[in-house]
């Protein structure tokens, strides 16, 4: 390892724009004739469209154009499609209704896009939007999944009856129920996994520009996957033809999976800009993003886990409802399917396992995955049911976990994992040491004194990332392939430009890309760029989610360097007069092994682009491709341990010591990794403690619409984290590396949850841990409840 | 129409706006300096923050009309024109960013706590008045690292600058 | 935000006069609460009234017994205060508390008062403090001047220019915040006077804004302790409820926040 090679605490190459605020985010930009939007948005959770009457606002000051859905319609643009087919048990394919970007007919949701209102000004497309009257027929409403689902409940699109888009599952049910017969003891729980907002600090926003010269669209948008922007907008909503559609994600302000998609706002924004002839530009505000952007999570569960008398696992079946908002979103049913039942034997050995997952259409927010997506969800429901199950069972929760855990590698689970490598043992006792768990009754009787109650709890998780073998999705039903490409241009004076299909939006590739690359050919950082986020200059490229962009984005750029090394040993040796065999790259130069004969990278380079030497046949110039399709998910693991104090008088949690174990195979960065599980750590915490989206289930409106009502963690909220990893490495990529980017938030939220019911003494307990609920919990031990959310409770009281 | 005059980073800027304004507005679009964000509307992410005659604000929570005459200075202006200010170079050291749109404001909000503090301040001190700035990304971990460190830096540049 | 004018007063007779031409005027001092309101289009004023440049109107003077406080005096330098932090530390700490750093700087008690936000920390120390609010027209006891949810005795055109009050015994302050918003979610001022006579002041809770609770008053005129409300309980049925907090629980919180707050009080 050098000094800026892998491995190295390199500081970010990025970092220096950002913190003189010469970051370039979508808002930022500006074009000549560029002009701005406001969406007429529904204050309906579902109702018909009577009538839309904007000759007034059209009328008003600096208005250029009021923009419907009909006039869309009219204009080819197609449906917003969910890319993952997912057939339910008996067969049928789901159940997908119509997603207009402008409603023509019904609104669904609180925030369904009716109008797009095309001004000089912000503020005087505000004033227009307010002028513009729509009238509607409000209909019946749902916004809770299991209720949605109840025969006679509104029925939101005519495609799926009773709400029902899929009815899915996985596993074996008979060999499950089987196995739970025979069990000798049965841990039973209702799970609820809250409903979260992203919030990616910087809002969505888009600027669509059409050059009626060229015929040619441009669209700055914020997006983790510009590339996919740009196939799904050509290939499904007929916005414009690839070679004719340039999309650019510049630098992106957080995105946690929510800018994925392809929403509706930029597709809208194009088309206009065609319709206006001028540069369209349309940014969130915050209440918009909470109203429009894709939720996270949002199911509710009933599980079944069975031991046998030595306490191991015989069997693990869930129940799951999952609530995929009013419309499909790009991945919505992949998140609760794959990438959530296919978790379900966590670390542990368990032979027979069944999961089913209903997915239904509410009267809310479109769901999709939100970092970690099904992974934190099964995680949540594993974690507490075994810890439950220890204190039922009364044994060590830590030992329980142990005795259960997956010793043997590969090891295929019943649920189509093949888990390839791991040592759970190894993070469970770097947690338990790091928290001192032997030295918790200590500190437990010393929280007493001062009149608090404390509570330890742990959490052992897995993930699958890097995802994933483009034929194993796609037999699994995913519309595209999940592959990633790197480009490496080493220029004529050696400098070098990588380009990738991954997406940077605040993991540091051009850091960690770059020292890839240090790492190869020895030189310095400041030699070498990362080109990212631009379809015009990137080849192709499938985007960062899924904690891939390591696993898969940075396997494509070893590739490629593999090629370019290839090559450039080949023109070195041919200037040395060498055998190929024997040149060695190091500090920057090619050298002949063993001899004192040596030619500088730089003018190895050159010598490739003057083409005045080169072997025989072969052809100028130093700049390789590559596509990488891994071979498997990568399995990131680790132990969770937390532990809080709760007061009694106020319900308060106050999180005194976080301890991550993990394993994420080899590290490039570990700045840059710590930053990534501080990051997850927090936002898991906030949806332990604080994150409650919240719909009045009467009127469908958004009660946790702006950080007055949702609560983001803040810096007091939270402590330091203590934070270590162990390595096994991923056998199949040529780095050895599994992803980071969602453990945090995979990992934590059970930790918290489990330390609380323990600090407590009452496992009745649904996230968001308010004050609230806790003191609730505390002050209404052993009492009944009759709906799990606490929060709807409250509402359901509130109304009444 | 509003007429403003007033100083950012030092310079002199004169505009008629609208009077519904708001500073952050004006910086961005009629300045163009887009270094302070907008992550919300109700006063609360602080992205947005500015120093206002040399005192850390909200330019979403104030008309420009409100700031004529006075002295503003934003992330673009913090170092003076030289080097990174001590906070800038300690977020880059202790990894206190990740996508970075947070990060003007949260470095304007650091350096008015350290200059209200100096010395006394602590981890707790530094988490309770990091109240007004939300990050997504960072847990805040490294942002108070960093902060805390370009505090003992700061301290330790002024004693020998006045030895 | 809608159109708006923006006017700068000098003085005053200026302010009133200014405000008393707009078809639907506004006084602006800090803004950090009307103009969140106006950005969300939820107020509308013709008219934007900018006091804060009036000579004279901020500042903090302790004066033997009496305190006073300018209308304009902020949030920041209240809490600054070094006279005030000796002859009322609670009030010094309260304002510390408000907000966030960037909403001290510009956040007035003037404005705070004016406004009277139900979760608010002024109004429930007012109240305590059994302070007097002056006026441009006139003084008014602070008994009488919160007088429901954003209410308050101020008629159209007048502005708070000062608040007064005797400096008192003990007094403490302690609020459980709203996890979201940080308001008050529950706020209680409690202060003895010279005299023995006890005033607590809660905000965030109630149903019609800032209240004092009778009860504790009586039972910490008789017994000044923490242990003396253990028999005091707080009628529920007139707090708020929302989202984040069942007036039930309320009750609990303003009961724990006024334990505190004696036992905090210096």
């Amino acid at each position: 390892m050098g000094i800026e090679g892998i491995g190295a605490r390199v500081a970010r190459k990025e970092d220096k724009r950002f913190i003189t605020g010469k970051g370039r985010y979508t808002d930022d930009m500006v074009v000549a004739g560029m002009k701005h939007s406001v969406f007429v948005r529904s204050p309906h959770a579902h109702a018909k469209i009577k009538k839309v009457d904007t000759e007034a606002a059209e009328k008003m000051p600096g208005v250029i154009g009021i923009l419907n859905g009909q006039q869309l319609a009219d204009d080819g643009i197609g449906n917003i499609i969910c890319g993952w087919m997912i057939h339910s048990k008996d067969g049928s394919p789901m159940n997908m209704g119509a997603w207009r970007p402008l409603a023509q007919d019904t609104v669904r949701y609180v925030g369904d896009a009716v109008l797009i209102v095309v001004a000089d000004t912000k503020a005087q497309a505000r004033d227009a939007a307010e002028a513009c009257i729509v009238e509607y027929e409000e209909l019946d409403i749902v916004t809770q999944p299991d209720k949605a689902l109840a025969d006679g409940a509104p029925q939101i699109h005519p495609e799926a009856k009773n709400n029902l888009i899929f009815d899915w599952g996985l596993g074996d049910e008979e060999a499950t129920d089987k196995a739970l017969a025979s069990a000798a003891h049965i841990t039973e729980m209702d799970i609820v996994n809250n409903r979260l907002v992203p919030n990616a600090m910087e809002p969505r926003a888009a600027l669509g520009i059409y050059d009626d010269a060229e015929d040619h669209y441009t669209c700055y948008t914020t997006s983790q996957n510009p590339h996919v922007a740009r196939l799904v907008m050509s290939a499904f909503y007929n916005v414009a033809p690839e070679n004719k559609l340039r999309v650019i994600a510049p630098d992106v302000g957080g995105g946690f999976g929510s800018k994925i998609y392809i929403y509706p706002e930029e597709i809208v924004c194009l088309w206009a800009s065609k319709r206006t002839g001028v540069p369209v530009k349309w940014t969130a505000d915050r209440t918009e993003s909470f109203l429009t952007d894709a939720h996270g999570r949002d199911h509710i569960t009933k599980v079944k886990m069975g031991f046998d008398a030595n306490n191991n696992i015989v069997g693990l079946k869930v129940d799951t409802i999952a609530n995929l908002g009013a419309y499909m979103s790009l991945f919505s049913s992949a998140t609760p399917t794959y990438l959530y039942a296919t978790l379900l034997s966590g670390q542990y050995n368990i032979p027979a396992i069944y999961g089913n997952v209903r997915a239904v259409y509410t009267n809310t927010a479109p769901v999709d995955a939100y970092r970690g997506a099904g992974r934190p969800e099964a995680t949540y429901l594993l974690e507490r049911t075994m810890e439950t199950a220890a204190r039922e069972l009364g044994v060590d929760p830590a030992e329980l976990r142990r005795q259960n855990f997956i010793r043997e590698f590969p090891h295929q689970t019943p649920v189509i994992m093949n888990y390839d490598a791991g040592d759970f043992e190894v993070s469970l006792d770097a947690a338990m040491k790091q928290i001192d768990y032997a030295g918790f009754a200590k500190r437990k009787k010393e929280a007493e004194s001062r009149g608090k109650l404390r509570g330890i709890g742990m959490s052992c998780y897995i993930e699958a990332c890097g995802i994933a073998p483009s034929q194993a999705v796609g037999s699994l039903g995913a519309g595209v392939g999940l592959w990633e490409s790197a480009e490496v241009r080493v220029n004529a004076v050696g400098t070098i430009e990588v380009l990738t299909g991954s997406h940077s939006h605040g993991q540091g590739h051009e850091t960690t890309f770059a020292q890839l690359v240090c790492e190869r050919f020895g030189v310095p950082m400041d030699s070498v760029s990362i080109v990212h986020g631009d379809t015009d200059k990137v080849q192709m490229g499938m985007g960062t989610y899924g904690s891939r962009s390591g696993a898969v984005g940075m396997s494509a750029i070893m590739k490629a360097l593999d090629k370019v090394e290839m090559k450039a040993k080949k023109i070195a040796a041919h200037l040395l007069e060498a055998d190929e065999a024997d040149i060695e790259i190091e500090n920057g130069e090619l050298k002949v092994a063993g001899t004192d004969k040596s030619v500088p990278w730089f003018q190895m380079a050159l010598g490739a682009y003057t083409a005045h030497n080169l072997p025989d046949g072969m052809e100028p110039g130093l700049k390789e491709g590559a596509f990488y399709d891994p071979a498997n998910f990568t399995f990131p693991a680790g132990c969770y341990i937390c532990e809080v104090e709760v007061d009694p008088d106020t319900g308060t949690t106050k999180i005194i010591d976080f301890v991550a174990a993990d394993d994420f195979g080899n590290i490039i960065n570990p700045m840059i990794v710590e930053g990534q599980v501080h990051g997850g750590v927090a936002q898991g915490i906030g949806q332990a403690l604080m994150e409650g989206t919240y719909y009045d289930p009467d009127s469908g409106q958004l009660l946790t619409a702006s950080y007055m009502d949702y609560q983001m963690p803040r810096a007091e909220d939270l402590p330091n984290f203590q934070l270590s990893t162990s390595v096994t490495e991923c056998p199949h990529n040529p780095l050895g590396i599994k992803g980071c980017g969602e453990a945090g938030a995979i990992g934590s939220p059970p930790a918290v949850i489990n330390a609380i019911t323990n600090a407590i003494d009452n496992n009745d307990l649904t996230m968001p841990a308010t004050p609230q609920a806790v003191w609730t919990a505390l002050h209404n031990k052993g009492g009944s409840r009759d709906d799990k959310n606490q929060f709807d409770r409250h509402i359901t009281k509130a109304a009444k | 129409m509003a007429k403003v005059s007033l100083t950012v980073n030092g310079k002199n800027v004169e505009k008629d706006v609208e009077d519904r304004t708001l500073l952050v507005q004006f910086l961005r679009e009629d300045v163009n300096l887009t270094g302070a964000h907008i992550g919300c509307d109700t006063s609360q992410c602080g992205a947005c923050v500015v120093h206002v005659d040399g005192k850390a604000v909200k330019s979403c929570t104030m008309l420009a009309a409100q700031a004529s005459g006075c002295e503003v200075t934003t992330i673009e202006g913090l170092s003076g024109g030289g080097d990174l200010h001590p906070v800038q170079a300690a977020f880059r050291e202790h990894h206190g960013l990740q996508c970075g749109f947070c990060t003007p404001g949260m470095i304007m909000a650091a350096t008015d706590i350290i200059k209200r503090h100096g010395t006394k301040l602590d981890e707790a001190t530094v988490r309770a008045e990091l109240e007004g700035n939300i990050c997504r990304c960072t847990g805040y971990h490294n942002i108070v690292k960093a902060i805390l460190d370009a505090a003992s830096k700061m301290d330790g540049a002024a004693k020998v600058a006045a030895e | 935000m809608y159109d708006t004018k923006y006017h700068r007063a000098s003085s005053l007779d200026e302010a009133a006069k200014i405000f008393a031409s707009a078809d639907d005027g506004a006084f602006l001092s800090g803004g950090q609460t009307l103009l969140p309101t106006m950005k969300q289009r939820l107020a509308a004023p013709s008219d934007l009234v900018d006091l804060t440049h009036i000579d004279g109107l901020s500042g903090v003077s302790v004066d033997g017994d009496t305190v006073k406080i300018g209308g304009l005096t902020t949030h920041y330098e209240v809490n600054q205060d070094n006279a005030l932090s000796k002859a009322c530390p609670a009030l010094a700490r309260m304002a510390g508390w408000i907000g966030d750093p960037q909403v001290r700087h510009r956040g007035t008690i003037g404005g705070s008062l004016a406004n009277n936000d139900p979760a608010a920390d002024y109004p429930a120390a007012m109240l305590a403090l059994n302070a007097t609010i002056h006026t441009n027209k006139r003084e008014i006891a602070a008994d009488d001047f919160f007088t429901g949810m954003f209410e308050t005795a101020l008629e159209e055109g007048e502005i708070v220019t000062a608040v007064s009050f005797k400096s008192v015994d003990k007094c403490g302050y302690e609020k459980f915040r709203n996890p979201a918003s940080r308001y008050a979610m529950a706020g209680v001022f409690a202060a003895k006077a010279k005299d023995g006579s006890v005033r607590i002041g809660v905000t965030g809770a109630g149903d019609d804004g800032v209240f004092r609770w009778t009860e504790a008053e009586e039972a910490l005129a008789s017994n000044w302790s923490a242990d003396a409300l253990d028999s005091c309980d707080v009628d529920s049925s007139g707090l708020m409820s929302d989202i984040h907090a069942s007036a039930a629980y309320r009750a609990n919180l303003v009961k724990v926040m006024t334990k505190r707050a004696v036992s905090s009080a210096d």
